[in-house]
């Protein structure tokens, strides 16, 4: 029984984390693409002072910009045709960083928009500089930044950036949905035990989180413990996955940094709550010759940390790959142009995208449910009782 | 490698502090109550479940019993119908016989009065044949006491006179 259950739990991890090298080799398709990018990048630059967004290469950098963080809020941008004014819209956002003059804070406005470093910003005595969505602090003695052969920096180097950017402003967003609804949700059981309104559309959600996710993966005696992460960081993935899918273009759970931030919750929770017969499992595996115990030992212990690596990973990938396929198919829309006409062009794209789009939501969802599932199921193993055989 | 480059420590750090100010607040502003709310009424769903399957059992013993009440009622009356038929019958055979054994002693009675008569009629009888029996010898002796041809007819004579009544 004992072991059938463990069976079955390590052929689910292993089918996810197959699922996430697929998905990791997609994501080296994007890499490509963004070197391809980087490369022809002065090209591009130069064919299209307009800021038209046309040809593949300009459609390469957006998409790689867009995949980046930013540090101003841009909805959309027009004109730009013909030799005319480009217009941006959207608007900028506190720019917080750690100098060695310490904390500098201004808005991101001060950049003009310019993303390739040449726009220095002075404050406090030090100059600052935003290239590709990461903003630099250039030497005393520099007034702009020098590239080497590979395009980068040499006189300046990166500083510690606390900026409130659009992931972090996402991140806001999707913290403050949570508490404004679940909180009326908890306070519309004191008028009754029968939740009203939006409330019944959230209390299911949290009943599925609580009886599929965590109380068969931790045990019904240990599962109250985790509910608080467990539910946070499934509500928080899920309305940052969907808020990747709208309009606005936010891209909070394809940043590295995120995804790693939030597998290092389930690591240390996961270690710090963890038994002795979780330890014993790892460094001298009972049941099994001495030989095979220490050959072991090293297997887990690896095994402790690709389990969160592998989320981290796949969260990324699989969003990553989503916001690359969905801006990839709206490009087909430009691309295809020659080849299908205006009309062809538009409505293969927009097939394809609402496609995807679809298919991204259902996405957006389990990614939610495979990183809360399987960080409980980690917790589940690191707390589980071994009957002793 | 281009993910080491995207990596922003500063955002990791931002990310780091939300997500745990949000565990924080979510716990204690939404998910304690909200699984407790939720825990208090699939326990108040449980108990009222328990409570109606324990009011069918006692409803189903109360039948039960109604049942039982019923038929010990029935069983009662069969009894005491049967106990009174068997009074009947036994009062009717105590009435015979006592009916029996008082005509017997009646009858016994009367033989005994029957007897005593006859046997007061007897010796009464018997005084009256000693009377006559004087008488006659009386008769004879003062008539005919001579003769004895005479006095033998006449007792002859008298002794035919003389049945036994």
């Amino acid at each position: 029984m004992m072991i059938t259950r463990q069976l079955k739990k390590c052929f689910l991890a292993l089918i996810f984390s197959l699922g996430s090298i697929v998905m990791f080799s997609n994501v080296e398709n994007t890499e490509v693409l963004t070197r391809h990018e980087e490369g022809g990048e002065h090209h591009a630059n130069a064919a299209s002072e307009s800021g038209l967004v046309d040809s593949k290469e300009e459609i390469n950098a957006y998409k790689a910009h867009h995949l980046a963080d930013s540090h101003d809020f841009h909805l959309f941008s027009y004109g730009g045709e013909h030799g005319s004014q480009r217009h941006h819209v959207g608007f900028s956002l506190p720019v917080i960083v750690w100098t060695s003059k310490g904390l500098v804070v201004f808005m991101s406005s001060e950049f003009h928009h310019n993303d390739d470093g040449h726009h220095i910003v002075s404050k406090k005595g030090i100059k600052l500089a935003k290239l590709h969505s990461k903003i630099y602090e250039l030497e005393a003695n520099a007034h702009a930044i020098n590239f080497n052969k590979e395009h980068h920096p040499i006189n300046a180097h990166k500083v510690l950036d606390f900026s409130i950017t659009k992931s972090v402003l996402g991140m806001l967003i999707a913290g403050l949905l949570m508490l404004l609804g679940f909180s009326s949700l908890a306070k519309g059981y004191k008028r009754g035990a029968i939740p009203t309104g939006f409330g019944r559309v959230l209390e299911p959600l949290v009943i599925y989180v609580r009886d599929e996710i965590a109380r068969p993966n931790i045990g019904e005696k240990k599962y109250r413990k985790y509910m608080g992460f467990l539910l946070t960081v499934f509500f928080f993935i899920w309305i940052l996955n969907l808020l990747g899918l709208t309009p606005l273009g936010f891209n909070v759970t394809g940043n590295i940094a995120v995804t790693v931030c939030l597998a290092l919750f389930t690591f240390v929770i996961t270690t710090f709550t963890a038994n002795k017969d979780y330890w014993k499992h790892i460094f001298w595996m009972p049941g099994v010759p001495v030989p095979m115990k220490i050959v072991l030992m090293p297997i887990e212990i690896l095994g402790m940390f690709t389990k969160p690596f592998s989320l981290l990973i796949r969260l990324f990938a699989n969003i990553t790959a989503g916001h690359a396929v969905v801006m990839g198919l709206i490009a087909v829309a430009y691309t295809a142009r020659e080849a299908l006409g205006v009309a062809g062009g538009f409505g293969v794209s927009f097939l394809l995208t609402l496609f995807i789009s679809l298919i991204e939501v259902l996405v957006a969802f389990l990614q939610a449910f495979i990183f809360t599932m399987l960080s409980s199921l980690f917790i589940g193993m690191a707390v589980e009782e071994h009957d002793h055989h | 490698m281009n993910l080491l480059n995207d990596f922003s420590p500063g955002l990791f750090i931002m990310q780091a502090i939300i997500l745990l100010v949000l565990i924080v607040l979510m716990r204690k502003f939404a998910w304690k109550p909200i699984l407790d709310s939720l825990n208090s009424r699939e326990e108040g769903i449980k108990d009222a479940l328990d409570a109606a399957e324990n009011a069918k059992k006692e409803l189903q013993n109360l039948n039960a019993d109604n049942e039982r009440i019923l038929n010990e009622a029935r069983a009662e009356r069969d009894g005491m119908l049967k106990e009174a038929r068997e009074m009947k019958a036994t009062m009717i055979a105590d009435a015979k016989a006592e009916a029996e054994a008082e005509a017997d002693k009646v009858i016994k009675q009367a033989q005994v009065a029957i007897i005593a008569e006859k046997k007061a009629a007897i010796a009464d009888l018997k005084n009256q044949v000693a009377g006559i029996s004087v008488e006659i010898a009386e008769k004879v002796v003062k008539t005919e006491l001579a003769d004895k041809d005479k006095q033998l007819a006449l007792v002859s004579s008298l002794l035919e006179e003389v049945t036994l009544n």
